[in-house]
């Protein structure tokens, strides 16, 4: 059984994400190789052969994979992927983007979001925003799979000593190209790996009052996030939401304020370890999946939490 | 251009779906069903692009059982022009609706596909992707804005990092994000109206497709439950919680 896992990068190194989806590789019992798609992704390779417990780095450096355009990198892909049992990517935008277009193209199912490795053939994985979980048996012999990465803890990044082989199949769909970016940079953790995460909701009223999180989260390390409809009303960016339809996050320690819980939003935070919430209302939903709820007004209870941590 | 708009029947978004006891499936026994948010925000884009002179003709397609002819009719009032059932039992995986997909795509030859990022009931976010490779179709999926310029399709797509806007030749797949638009509501005469638009019916033979199926659910069950919590007094009590009960701040 042998399982390839799509890294997931920005070119120069590799990121977090990767680690968990080799832990779910691992999981299946499977030898684990990576395949680093980019442009001038050496950086990145190398990371990856680092891992702990991986066979290969399988690299395909070429410009037609730099901004991992769906068309072209599910093309690669779907060869490179043709000698192993199992594909295995991380949920994260890229892979979410491109690897359905692989199932199809290797015209097999794809399972997304796993959250636990029953057997070689048999997941869970949760649906209607986490409020049921299922298990699927898969009757395909080549699995495409998605993993949700904070359902599994991240591979050692560092003890492993893969070889590094270059891979020089070159797809360029020529129907789509790259125009530009914009990207938010933060010295914060990312959202989907900080240990403690404070976000803001509707209840924040604008986004010169998100200042008030910034404060509390620079004394704790945190990153912060946001319901829909603090992003929605334009307070903070898109890749600040938290939720079903956002980013999932399960830190040791989630924050909630001026937020109401809906089924949405708890989706994208309910495993957290400790969640605390800060809310107004003393019948929020918020207050049934925290662990300490707080009922008050946050324009008084942020400055003064943010004086006493 | 003609767009394609694929639109599914779900569960309401506002139900909070539970597991049987038996463990056999979910309990959808008298829930409110609905169109996925997510595709009337795509019917809300079509329309906007018929309403702007861009698209000549929307058509609304859902596979599934004779139930789903209800979000064709919700679509059809929103202002598609008409509307193409798939005739399959009600829960195809998405690899056959992206199969059936492509099937109607062949027939009315689109220049634009537009689906939802994701279905809130599978949580699958597969068939426009899906689709696009079937058809060889680039793809806009996580789609904030579109815009039509000449013969490309320029899409801002919600990622990880923040935004990305790519050039896509046409015909193209979009899959739509929560802020592409506002979908507006229908009016009583346009629901009126919908009754009558054209309406066809398609088997997955006519189209040329075989329903098969990959994966089987095996059972279901209700997620890990949370302890209860407490609320605290205030923020010192809070404070002391969290450093000395939780230990999650130092
Ligand atoms: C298809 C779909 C997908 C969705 N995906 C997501 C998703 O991924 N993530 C997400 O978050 N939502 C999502 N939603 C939206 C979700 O249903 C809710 O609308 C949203 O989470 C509400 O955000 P909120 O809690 O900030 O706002 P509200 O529900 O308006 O709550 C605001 C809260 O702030 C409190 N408050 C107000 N003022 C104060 C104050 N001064 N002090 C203390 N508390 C105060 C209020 O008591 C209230 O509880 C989705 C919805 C749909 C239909
Ligand atoms: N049975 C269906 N009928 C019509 N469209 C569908 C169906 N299933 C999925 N889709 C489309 O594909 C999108 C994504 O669904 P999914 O891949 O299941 O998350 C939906 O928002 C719809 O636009």
């Amino acid at each position: 059984m042998s399982t390839l896992v799509i890294a997931e990068h920005d070119n120069g190194s590799l990121k977090g994400a990767t680690l968990n989806a080799v832990t779910a590789a691992q999981a299946m019992g499977a030898d684990v190789d990576i395949l680093v798609a980019g442009a001038n992704c050496g950086g990145a390779a190398e990371a990856a052969a680092a891992v702990a417990g991986v066979g290969k780095v399988l690299v395909a450096d070429n410009a037609a994979y730099e901004h991992q355009l769906a068309e072209n990198v599910s093309l690669l892909i779907a060869e490179v992927g043709a000698a192993y049992d199992n594909i295995v990517a991380p949920a994260t935008a890229n892979c979410k983007n491109a690897m359905p277009r692989v199932a199809a193209l290797l015209d097999v199912a794809q399972i997304s979001e796993i959250t636990s490795v029953e057997s070689a053939d048999t997941f869970k994985r949760p649906i209607y925003a986490g409020n049921v979980i299922a298990t699927v048996q898969s009757a395909d012999a080549k699995k495409v799979i998605t993993v949700r990465t904070t359902a599994f803890d991240a591979a050692a990044a560092e003890g492993g000593s893969a070889s590094i082989e270059a891979v020089d199949a070159a797809h360029d769909a020529g129907i789509s190209s790259f125009v530009g970016e914009e990207v938010a940079v933060s010295d914060r953790p990312e959202l989907t790996s900080a240990d403690i995460v404070i976000s803001g909701g509707r209840g924040m009223q604008n986004g010169e009052n998100f200042k008030m999180l910034e404060g509390i989260a620079d004394k704790l390390g945190a990153a912060i996030g946001a319901s829909r409809a603090a992003v929605d009303a334009g307070f903070v960016p898109n890749d600040m939401q938290v939720g079903q339809t956002g980013k999932i996050v399960a830190p040791d320690l989630y924050i909630a304020v001026g937020i109401s819980g809906a089924i949405q939003h708890l989706a994208g935070m309910k495993d957290s370890k400790v969640i605390v919430a800060i809310n107004k209302d003393e019948d929020a939903p918020i207050f049934q999946v925290a662990d300490y709820g707080l009922v008050a007004d946050l324009f008084d209870a942020l400055p003064e939490l943010e004086s006493k941590i | 251009m003609k767009v394609l708009v694929a639109v599914k029947r779900v569960v309401d978004y506002n139900v909070k779906v539970r597991a049987k006891a038996d463990g056999s499936d979910v309990d959808l026994n008298n829930v409110k069903m609905a169109i996925n948010p997510f595709c009337e925000i795509a019917v809300e884009e079509a329309v906007r692009l018929k309403e702007a002179g861009t698209a000549t003709e929307v058509i609304a397609v859902s596979i599934g059982d004779k139930a789903c002819q209800e979000q064709i009719r919700t679509a059809l009032a929103l202002g598609a022009d008409r509307g193409i059932q798939v005739e399959t039992e009600s829960n195809v995986e998405p690899l056959v609706v992206a199969k059936l997909l492509k099937g109607v795509v062949d027939k009315e030859q689109p220049q634009l596909v537009i689906l939802g990022k994701q279905s809130i009931d599978g949580d699958n976010n597969q068939t426009g992707q899906m689709l696009g490779a079937l058809a060889n179709m680039p793809q806009g999926t996580f789609a904030s804005e579109v815009v039509v310029d000449g013969d490309k399709l320029n899409v801002t797509r919600e990622v990880d990092g923040g935004l990305q806007t790519v050039s896509l030749n046409l015909p193209a797949v979009v899959t739509t994000d929560l802020r592409l638009n506002e979908p507006r509501y229908a009016s009583l005469p346009n629901i009126m109206k919908a009754k009558k638009k054209q309406l066809d019916v398609y088997s997955p033979a006519d189209l040329g497709v075989e329903v098969t199926s990959h994966l089987t659910q095996v059972s279901v069950e209700p997620p890990a439950e949370r302890q209860a919590g407490i609320k605290v007094e205030d923020v010192d009590q809070l404070v002391d919680k969290l450093k000395n009960e939780a230990k999650v701040i130092s």
